[in-house]
């Protein structure tokens, strides 16, 4: 009990993931920086956001319902220390080995920070994060879509197992899934999944700060955006992690080059797109991606 | 059912100016629009009554940060025309030039803006990065990146040096690889044109309705423009064309944007090879009673400045109108129908700049009730006219 609470609230949790994401979130910052030819902050500038904003007044709008304005930021960040629990542990930790049935859990987990900010924002009753909240429930049923059929192609891939440690362990005596020509193409559509499950551009249309002023969080302040924000930085963490257990033969501490090379797509992503319209994302998810990742479960099935 | 408000405003979250959009929303489709303007209202033209003619120059100056020129060129451009006679030839060519830079960075400075709202920051910061060598050149010639203060009635007030053209124009001409790049970047980028194309067209006969001025009524097939309409300062001396496409969309209005960075930079290279020697300030002393009318293309439009003097030290009426006044109304027509995510870009893509267009109502505040609205104001206006000018006639 207290080895699972140490895993869940410090190590490989809660306080390492946040530790990882605030680095992860400077690289991010320091490289979109250098791009647009600006200077970026100090190592430690994502460290030192969230405590001015943990120190600052929660400000409840009159017209909020309060229960479920605090609580669905903490429903998010659970959540996610979840996910990022259980993906570091099957890597790094080989006396747990997780359970079977993992992978379905840690993606029913991924949709809980999106629901989370759904309805914090329609708790907030702002007429923008109303707004906000109803662009992000179209976009997670846009994306969810390809994210779980690219899912099945590595269960189906390694024959129809679905816990994380034997996926790793299969793809380590057959080679990585990302090496087949369904593998690839099912990661390239879950990197999307990734980019619009961060909420970076081009998938922003739920903050988008220059239409709708942040939209979801808008009526956030102090402890409580830090707690949003944090999320969002533990999700840079955990998600990536969760590609590169799936389809990349896992990972271990020496093999973290893994993980910086999709942090510098996802920055390349977010720096060389402008933001798409929430219709456009939509048949871009249901459209295209679909109908990519159909052809990968196929192709997967004809064990290509 | 009842539509949703969606302000935008009073304080706009992306270009720092007092305007207020109230977007009358059904779902994520905008059904209508409020436009309220008038946050920031300076009495400009009031103040400017009680300036020396030299003074005003400066005033005006202040009316627009980012088109610092435009105000004081049309001003200069209607105290030319009161008095009949040209500037110097000299004068005029240093006039377009700073016209024309002005242009260049104000253009850049949208596209970076239309970047950030479509959420493409990259974009935004290096149009700004590139508009900095301009703002250079600025600074080289007037000793200001912004409010250059070179405009003087009957000439300009700093003369510019032939030993500073050979790197203006080397500076210039580094900049078209740059802007060949934006042009690559706004035509050839497919989320872009998704974004950009078909959305907010005004067509012709809206153009025509709301009397839309500049780049916003070019984009449109409208081919308007001052510089070649009313010939001032240089413009008919060097060889440029009217830039216009048809599509009325976003897209067409960055399109014109852009290519018109190709032209003005073209015009102020003509310029320095062509510009003349000789004096620069024609020695104005007195101004006598009169009217003059002077217009400007401001990289938004057209700018008009009515000037009429009573023999006195100081304009007796100054009456400005600015071409946001004019295109900021036709948001109207663009915006209705489409989605809230088009909606900033739509507004922004007239590049609007309210500061220059605040109007007055006068309202009483316990009632809420319109005492004046804008046509009393104008009646007040012309009323005053008319008796300044009656007085003027008796004396």
């Amino acid at each position: 009990m207290t080895r699972l609470l140490f895993n869940f609230l410090i190590y490989p949790g809660f306080l390492f993931t946040a530790c990882f994401g605030l680095v992860a979130s400077w690289i991010d910052r320091k490289v979109t920086a250098r791009i647009q030819w600006r200077v970026g902050p100090p190592w430690y500038q994502p460290l030192i956001d969230l405590v001015k904003l943990s120190i600052k007044e929660i400000t409840v709008p009159r017209s909020a319902s309060k229960g479920l304005f605090f609580l669905s930021p903490l429903i998010g960040l659970s959540a996610v220390t979840l996910v990022s629990m259980l993906v570091w542990l099957v890597n790094i930790d080989p006396v747990s080995k997780g359970f079977s049935g993992d992978i379905i859990v840690i993606m029913y987990l991924l949709t809980l920070p999106a629901i989370a900010v759904i309805l914090g924002a329609s708790a907030s009753g702002n007429p923008l994060a109303s707004l906000g909240a109803s662009r992000e429930i179209k976009m997670v049923m846009a994306y969810e879509l390809p994210f779980i059929i690219s899912l099945i192609v590595p269960v189906i891939k390694s024959g129809g197992l679905l816990k994380l440690s034997e996926i790793i362990s299969y793809q380590a005596v057959n080679g990585s899934f990302i090496a087949s020509l369904s593998g690839i193409i099912a990661f390239i559509i879950m990197i999307f999944c990734m980019q619009a499950k961060l909420g970076l551009v081009p998938f922003d249309a739920s903050e988008a700060e220059t239409e709708i002023i942040a939209g979801t969080c808008i009526e956030y302040s102090g402890m409580l955006l830090a707690i949003l924000k944090l999320t969002k930085t533990m999700l840079m963490v955990a998600l990536p992690l969760f590609l590169i257990t799936l389809f990349w033969q896992g990972f271990t501490f020496l093999s973290l080059w893994k993980y910086v090379i999709l942090l510098v797509i996802i920055i390349l992503i977010r720096n060389t797109n402008p933001r798409v319209r929430i219709d456009h994302a939509v048949r871009f998810f249901w459209g295209k991606m679909t109908l990519l990742s159909i052809i990968a479960v196929l192709l997967a099935i004809k064990g290509m | 059912m009842a539509h949703k408000i969606i302000p935008i405003g009073p304080y706009h979250p992306l270009q720092d100016e007092p305007e207020f959009f109230k977007l009358h929303v059904d779902g994520e489709t905008v059904v209508d629009i409020d436009i309220e303007i008038g946050y920031n209202h300076r009495l400009i033209e009031k103040i400017a009554e009680s300036k020396s003619f030299d003074q005003v120059t400066f005033l005006v100056e202040r009316i627009c940060g980012i088109c610092s020129t435009s105000h004081p060129f049309a001003y200069v451009n209607a105290i030319d025309d009161l008095l009949g006679v040209k500037s110097p030839e000299r004068a005029l060519y240093i006039r377009t030039v700073i016209g024309e830079l002005e242009r260049v960075h104000s253009h850049l400075l949208w596209l970076g803006l239309a970047g950030h709202f479509l959420g493409y920051n990259t974009v935004w910061m290096w149009a700004w990065r590139y508009r900095e060598p301009v703002l250079d050149i600025f600074e080289k010639v007037a000793g200001n990146r912004q409010n250059y203060a070179m405009m003087k009635p009957g000439g300009v007030r700093r003369d510019m040096f032939e030993e500073d053209f050979p790197w203006i124009k080397k500076t210039l001409k580094d900049l078209i690889p740059k802007v060949d790049m934006f042009k690559g970047a706004v035509m050839d980028d497919p989320v872009i044109h998704a974004r950009t194309e078909g959305v907010g067209v005004l067509t012709k006969e809206d153009v025509r309705q709301y009397c839309v001025v500049g780049p916003t009524a070019r984009a449109s097939g409208v081919g308007i423009d001052i510089r070649k309409d009313d010939p001032y300062a240089a413009y008919d001396k060097v060889e440029w064309k009217v830039i216009t496409q048809e599509g009325g969309d976003v897209y067409s209005k960055a399109v014109v944007r852009i290519l018109e960075l190709y032209e003005s930079i073209n015009i102020i290279l003509q310029c320095l090879d062509k510009m003349p020697k000789g004096p620069i300030d024609s020695g104005i002393k007195d101004i006598p009673p009169g009217e003059g009318i002077g217009r400007h293309e401001a990289p938004r439009g057209e700018v008009v400045h009515y000037i009429m003097a009573d023999g006195g030290n100081s304009p007796a009426r100054h009456k400005i109108r600015a071409p946001s006044y004019m295109n900021v109304a036709s948001n109207k027509k663009a915006v209705i129908g489409e989605s809230i995510s088009d909606a900033t870009i739509i507004l922004a893509a007239v590049d609007p700049c309210y500061c220059c267009t605040e109007r007055m109502a006068v309202v009483d505040y316990k009632t809420g009730k319109k005492l004046m609205d804008g046509q009393d104001l104008v009646r007040l206006s012309q009323e005053k006219t008319r008796k300044i000018a009656e007085k003027r006639i008796r004396s």
